[in-house]
């Protein structure tokens, strides 16, 4: 089980690797928010991860946590985007 | 190690392998659209298998539904997060439109502007009002 959770964790952490190049580099807002989503999808299946080969539950609210705070906040900067293409068409000189 | 463990042992494997795939995609896809494509692999098959593989090994003890209810969780929330975010990212014009084989959203584009030029700039204006 040592080797499944060595391959593992080098999988997720050349993943989340990869994944924070995309979000320090990315271009705009919202290849950032889906980078941000991916990222912790990593996290929460590396948090899965270290439950299922250690035996340890202790970190388990930890995972409904991260998979509730994925959702909470691609969605509420997916809304501010779209706030503010909303404001745009009211006021097109105030556009930034 | 019996046979469930290598299972869960595989399942395990599978779903850090879609997280890799998910950076793979990520960095080297063009647009906002072809990394949502990439980074909703291991939002749904990678988050299954791997709360497959523990469920496997943790079957028995308390708080095993928490990693069911993750599941079905996330298998509600990816598609409402990637609609929006790519609706967001359509009316933006972080799309890539040269590389669409169909746009159905698309209004027919006037003669002389060519589409290839709208790579990835900021919004000009609101392309279609509600919603």
């Amino acid at each position: 089980m040592t080797v499944v959770a060595i391959v593992c964790f080098a999988l997720l952490g050349a993943g989340a690797v990869l994944i924070l190049a995309r979000l320090a580099l990315g271009p705009s807002l919202l290849d950032r928010v889906v980078s941000t989503d991916a990222l912790l999808v990593t996290i929460a299946c590396g948090i899965a991860v270290y439950c299922a080969v250690y035996r340890d539950i202790s970190l388990e609210p930890v995972l409904l946590v991260v998979a509730l705070l994925a959702f909470v906040g691609s969605v509420s900067v997916a809304r501010y985007i779209g706030g503010m293409l909303v404001k745009a068409e009211e006021t097109p000189e105030e556009r930034s | 190690m019996t046979v469930a463990d290598v299972v869960a042992s595989v399942c395990l494997v599978a779903g850090s392998f879609l997280c890799l795939t998910a950076g793979l995609g990520l960095v080297r896809f063009p647009d906002v659209l072809n990394r949502m494509h990439a980074a909703t692999k291991p939002q749904v098959l990678g988050v299954l298998l791997v709360m497959t593989g523990a469920v496997i090994r943790l079957v028995g003890q308390p708080i095993v539904w928490m990693l069911v209810l993750v599941a079905v969780f996330q298998l509600l929330t990816a598609p409402v997060s990637a609609h929006l975010v790519s609706r967001v990212a359509y009316r933006r014009r972080h799309v890539r439109r040269d590389l669409l084989l169909v746009d159905e959203l698309g209004v027919p584009a006037p003669s002389g502007s060519t589409a290839a030029a709208r790579a990835d700039e900021p919004a000009e204006g609101p392309e279609r009002a509600g919603g």
